[in-house]
């Protein structure tokens, strides 16, 4: 059974690698609508940036794993039972016909899990979406608007400015941002807990104790102060990795910048 | 049975004054919103408490991050980094277990185990840590020129600090510490989620929201209206926040003031 426990910090790495490029993807999505010149798409990135951040943390994961999975369910219920005529919500019930129930019944139990996982790596992705999305917006305004005009004035495009000139450019002000949202995300894993996946918070609790009818066979007491202690461990030493990760990755960004940063550098080489 | 009867009964559930038994069907919206706000009173408890006590510790750990001893400044980034580089979460259910051994070995320690006083250290704790590095920050970007004054007056030691050095890191901290008072604020719904148990059903306002989606497996009414309970102490956290950021800054002409700038954030 241990063996599961192993498993749950690979789903927790998992999700950690999954969530960050998906959010990323969102975030730069809705940095780039909330900078469009079409006022529709503009208010529609800058409404998902300010709806996400203002909801109070947990509280939003807890609300979307449900939504998400009724809005799924609904969806398949309206396309598969056409001839369903019974209204779906039913006083305190929420009810669809037995072929739009994601999972099916029928379905063996790895599914149900990975269904679970999934609906947990979207909640995640548009959750960091959203605050990627704020810290890309504001990388992209700070690139100095010199280098923009510039651009304009070799004769570039609005869309050769943007790929050539600032997205290469943003990364630098957008990174110290990014770094703490990744940070965040970290410590943001232990919720999968919340989302019933069976992640280490929840396989700590479970071999850690000692009247769980489940695991007998261990004779050992209440175990549950180590089991914690390692997760924390655990915990510290992905931030302690990351924060010189993202140090090094910081220098190789700055390389050649007009920013303090990249002056620093310069001048190191030059000396 | 009228709002106001129900407003009789459980506004104060959460602290264990009023009707035992929380109700079981045919769920009012009264019902929803005075059980999740009776529960906002923990929420508050923790947030205020862990806030007022933390706020002196963070300053020293400012303070000893900040020293060129060794012996001060090791122990305060040690402090730091350990609350700062792990999940609360985490936090709540390591202390609640070492507590719950503490216990077995002395029945002394007994109060820790309940939230009250428990997750309340661990709050302390976490947020004196995340203040004590935006204090830190603050300590180092001090304009050089303000010390200077303070030799030049003849001031060292206390009273340089007492009057100089501690006022404006406040003033210059104070925008990041208000974010940081709200998470705290938010952070305190993970309480009842992690490993202290509500006891006889007084928990916090997440506590009866996930009661009643539980109940009704509707999450669409009881979410809504703790996220309206949080925008209100949201709001109100600013507010007073907003009053002692203008107090910190009123002797700078209008231009220089440091204006409060709101980055909301999620779990820490």
């Amino acid at each position: 059974m241990h063996w599961l426990f192993y498993l749950s910090f690979f789903k927790v790495l998992l999700l950690l690698a999954i969530t960050a490029p998906v959010a990323l993807g969102f975030g730069f999505l809705g940095a780039m609508a909330a900078r469009s010149h079409f006022p529709p798409l503009a208010m529609l990135g800058k409404g998902y940036i300010a709806i996400v951040r203002g909801v109070p943390d947990i509280a939003f994961f807890m609300f979307f794993v449900i939504a998400l999975d009724q809005a799924f369910e609904w969806t398949r219920h309206k396309i598969l039972c056409p001839e369903w005529t019974d209204p779906v919500r039913q006083g305190n019930d929420f009810i669809v016909c037995q072929a739009a129930k994601l999972p099916l019944g029928t379905a063996p139990e790895w599914v149900h899990e990975t269904y679970g996982f999934f609906l947990a790596v979207i909640t995640f992705s548009i959750v960091f979406g959203a605050f990627a999305a704020n810290v890309l917006f504001g990388g992209m305004r700070a690139v100095p608007h010199a280098q923009l005009e510039t651009a304009e004035a070799y004769g570039m495009t609005r869309r050769q400015t943007f790929w050539r000139i600032l997205v290469p450019q943003m990364w630098v002000y957008a990174l110290p941002g990014l770094s703490n949202l990744w940070m965040v995300l970290i410590k943001a894993t232990p919720l999968l807990f919340l989302l019933g996946i069976e992640d280490i918070v929840y396989w700590a609790r479970e071999l850690g104790s000692f009247k769980n009818p489940k695991f007998t066979q261990y004779p050992h007491g209440d175990w549950r102060m180590w089991y914690f202690l390692a997760l924390l461990v655990f915990y510290l030493g992905m931030t302690r990795v990351s924060e010189i990760g993202l140090e090094r990755l910081m220098r190789r960004l700055s390389h050649g910048q007009a920013t303090a940063g990249g002056e620093l550098l310069r001048k190191e080489t030059t000396a | 049975m009228s709002c106001v009867q129900t407003i009789q009964d459980y506004a104060l559930r959460s602290v264990g004054i009023g009707e035992r038994l929380l109700p079981r069907n045919d769920f009012t919206l009264c019902e929803q919103f005075t059980l999740i706000g009776s529960g906002m009173i923990w929420n508050i408890y923790f947030g205020t408490m862990a806030l007022a006590t933390g706020f002196f510790l963070a300053t020293a750990l400012a303070v000893g991050k900040a020293s060129s001893k060794k012996w001060l400044r090791k122990p305060s980034e040690w402090f730091i980094f350990l609350f700062r580089g792990s999940p609360l979460f985490i936090q709540f259910f390591f202390a609640y277990f070492f507590f719950l051994s503490l216990k077995q070995s002395f029945p002394f320690f007994d109060a820790l185990t309940s939230a009250w006083l428990g997750a309340l250290i661990v709050l302390f704790c976490n947020t004196a840590a995340y203040s004590g590095e935006i204090f830190y920050g603050a300590l180092r970007s001090i304009p050089k020129g303000d010390i200077e004054a303070a030799d030049a007056y003849g001031m060292t030691g206390w009273s340089r600090f007492r009057r100089i050095i501690w006022p404006t890191m406040l003033r210059l901290a104070w925008p990041a510490y208000t974010n940081e008072a709200i998470f705290l604020f938010h952070a305190t719904t993970l309480v009842f989620f992690s490993a202290f148990p509500v006891w006889q059903q007084r928990g916090d306002a997440l506590y009866y929201a996930g009661y009643f989606a539980d109940k009704t497996f509707n999450p669409f009414i009881p979410y809504p209206i703790l996220a309206f309970y949080f925008i209100l102490l949201t709001l109100v956290v600013i507010w007073g926040f907003g009053l002692v950021n203008k107090h910190l800054n009123r002797h700078l002409p209008v231009a220089k003031r440091s204006k409060m700038k709101l980055r909301l954030n999620l779990a820490r």
